[in-house]
């Protein structure tokens, strides 16, 4: 069956170098969603997957085979695209019976599948229509259709869902989700969307700069991030960091305080401290919580955004730092007033500099 | 009074006017005199006055009709043969000259003629050489439309790559195009002449001097095919470009998509470059159409229409009459002739090409 395996893989256009070394390993059948801020390699490393870009360095496998050099067809791989790429001059049932087409089936055969196709992806309605006919949604339903009607062993979706509206995105993001259980075919999701990977996948890549920053399950990643960086893309809002001082060290249970917060003891989960050296304290938002009396943060409220199910406040600290906090419910803190943050340490992480 | 239109618009009337007038003066006004002097037998230089003469010029361009003879049999109903061993007809010309059984024949010539059964139909024109310049306009353009069509197309696919050095393949197809027709079709008599011409050399190497030397625009088989072969050379670049500029506003995604789900290079074309370029072919078409209709600075510098007016074309024949001749409403009428022509054609095309749904 088709699992993936990445040794080494690295990109370059000539002094470029846009993949760094990427080992990947991901299971038949499994959800993996490359995840990353722009520029960092995510969808080049898809394309090097599908066979659209050359890989410089390194092996691919698929499904037991190194296809380093196999053209996209020869690789078993589906795509689906940001830009939707369906043909404009061909109606949903053409573009749906494409790689059918192209591979010489009959139409009895393309009119079961496509038919099949039709009916998982509610488009039955759609077929006889042009693509110019259709909202965007209903064409990237079309881009799905063709990629699912060859039956491939792996999907790469290559941010489907980047130019539909929230409303749309959302119901698409579902459908998708649905998709995978129903097909049970390897999928590799690129996004930039961190609630997409958060919500989709099994198994998540985080990348940057043409690295990997982790691997991992999506709570894995959420409450264990190995490094600042993964720390602050996932979770929205995204995490607080607040520049500390280290003024004890015992075993990896690290003091820090700075002017804005009162000593507090954090279990380091990474990275090596000394006492008087700098550290990075991680907090998210939504583990903030208003404190009866002085708090460990203390500050001003700067900026109230209620948004029914929270709270979301940007608090001045003493220090004259920023910090974001959501509230649970619709708590009422008009600015300026002064605000107390209390949170567990234990919910809180520490990173070296 | 002026209208608000006229009032409200006077800079924009002042700035549209100089071109406004130049179209009007060079190009609305000669192409309603062409059609009004149609119906006239003005020339050009004349003490008299023109006389409307309503559809005489066009009855007499185009003026055709049949004529089935049976052979010339004597009194015992044998046919008489000629000295060749062929069946004699009585001379076309007792029937289109001074004969009052025939008045509507008065002043045709034979064009050409055909047997069928034991008799021998003779097509009569009452204008040949603008006949057989329609018969050569109508070859050379369906010869030219779809070869100088594809020859671009496949140009601009090849040159359509990432490759080292492209940019100096497209400047040499490219090359001709720049260069004045006038030019060309002096260099090509050069490249075409009977004796020492590059072609007769070039194919006398290659073939080892058993290919005999071929006097190509002085041979009635040839001089047309020699002229087509010329034109093709010289405007595919123009065509490749606007081909080139059509492949480059298909988006790279569409052929990614395709490679995805395993087209051969035959079915990315089929399915995905040709549909993308369906409006460029439009285009393609139309204006390679209507270039070859205008055929005449080739047949001006090379042949003069001959030999044999083996070359006589449409435009050739409305600058030799209406200049050459000095019968301008005659020259004028071939214009319209043509413009009626080239019109229907394109319309045709479009029809043809139309967007169906």
């Amino acid at each position: 069956m088709a699992s993936i395996t990445l040794k080494g893989l690295k990109k370059s256009y000539g002094n470029a170098h846009v993949i760094k070394g990427v080992d990947i390993t991901i299971e038949d059948g499994e959800f993996v969603v490359f995840v990353g801020p722009s520029g960092c390699g995510k969808s080049t490393l898809l394309r090097m997957i599908a066979g659209l870009e050359d890989i410089t360095s390194g092996e691919l496998n698929i499904a037991g085979r190194v296809v380093n050099d196999l053209p996209p067809k020869e690789r078993g791989v589906a795509m689906v695209f940001q830009s939707y790429a369906i043909f404009p001059h061909m109606t949903v049932r053409e573009n749906v019976a494409f790689g059918l087409t192209i591979a010489g089936d009959s139409k009895e055969v393309k009119d079961a599948k496509v038919a099949e196709a039709a009916r998982i992806l509610q488009m039955e309605h759609l077929l006889d229509r042009r693509p110019s006919q259709l909202s965007g949604g209903q064409r990237q339903r079309v881009a799905i259709g063709r990629a699912i009607v060859r039956k491939p062993e792996v999907f790469l979706f290559d941010e489907p869902l980047s130019n539909l509206d929230a409303a749309l995105r959302m119901d698409m993001r579902m459908e998708i989700g649905k998709l995978h259980k129903a097909l049970g075919a390897t999928m590799i999701y690129v996004t930039h969307d961190q609630v997409e990977a958060m919500t989709l996948a099994d198994k998540i890549v985080v990348l940057k700069d043409g690295l990997v920053q982790q691997i991992g399950s999506p709570m894995e990643l959420y409450h264990r991030p190995a490094n600042a960086f993964v720390a602050g893309f996932l979770g929205s809002p995204s995490m607080n960091f607040l520049d500390v001082e280290v003024k004890a060290v015992n075993g990896n249970k690290i003091t820090v305080a700075n002017s804005a917060l009162e000593p507090v003891e954090i279990e380091a989960k990474t990275g090596s401290y000394s006492v008087g050296g700098k550290a990075r304290l991680g907090i998210r938002p939504q583990y903030l919580t208003p404190a009866e009396g002085a708090g460990q943060l203390h500050g001003k409220v700067a900026l109230t955004e209620r948004l029914g199910a929270e709270t979301v406040i940007e608090v001045t600290l003493s220090n004259g730092k920023p910090l974001i906090a959501a509230l649970a419910r619709d708590a009422i803190f008009p600015i300026g007033t002064e605000i107390g943050l209390t949170f567990t340490a234990s919910e809180a992480h520490l990173f070296s500099e | 009074m002026a209208s608000k239109f006229l009032k409200s618009n006077r800079t924009g009337w002042l700035m549209a006017g100089p071109a406004a007038a130049l179209i009007g003066c060079f190009v609305i006004l000669p192409f309603v005199f062409a059609i009004i002097l149609s119906f006239t037998n003005q020339r050009l230089v004349s003490p008299n006055a023109a006389e409307f003469t309503g559809l005489a010029n066009y009855r007499q361009l185009l003026g055709m009709a049949t004529l089935t003879l049976d052979p010339v049999k004597d009194e015992a109903g044998v046919v008489k043969l000629a000295a060749d061993g062929t069946p004699e007809y009585p001379a076309v010309r007792s029937f289109t000259r001074n004969n009052p059984d025939h008045p509507d024949l008065a002043g045709m010539r034979e064009w050409f003629s055909f047997d069928h059964g034991d008799s021998r139909t003779f097509i009569l024109a009452r204008d040949v050489v603008f006949m057989q310049a329609l018969l050569n306009t109508f070859i050379f353009v369906l010869v030219v439309a779809p070869l100088q069509g594809g020859l671009a197309l496949g140009l601009a696919l090849l040159i359509n790559q990432r490759l080292r050095g492209i940019n100096l393949f497209r400047a040499i197809y490219f090359m001709p195009v720049v260069v004045s027709i006038v030019v060309v079709s002096l260099l090509w008599r050069f490249i075409y002449d009977g004796q020492s011409g590059l072609l007769n050399n070039l194919l006398g190497a290659i073939s080892f001097g058993a290919m005999p030397k071929v006097d190509w625009l002085g041979n009635p088989n040839t001089a047309l095919g020699a002229i087509i072969l010329m034109s093709v050379w010289q405007a595919v670049g123009f065509h490749m470009v606007i081909w080139l500029s059509g492949l480059q506003t298909i988006s790279p995604t569409l052929y990614e998509a395709g490679a995805i789900e395993g087209a051969s290079k035959w079915q990315t074309f089929r399915y995905i470059t040709w549909p993308g370029l369906r409006n460029t072919a439009v285009l393609v078409l139309i204006v390679i159409t209507m270039q070859a209709f205008a055929l005449f600075a080739q047949i001006d510098v090379m042949t003069g229409g001959g030999p044999l007016d083996s070359t006589q074309t449409i435009v050739f024949q409305a600058v030799e009459r209406g200049y050459g001749k000095q019968d301008i409403s005659g020259g004028s009428t071939i214009s319209v002739i043509l413009f009626v022509i080239v019109l229907s054609i394109s319309m045709i095309q479009r029809w043809l090409t139309r967007e169906r749904t």
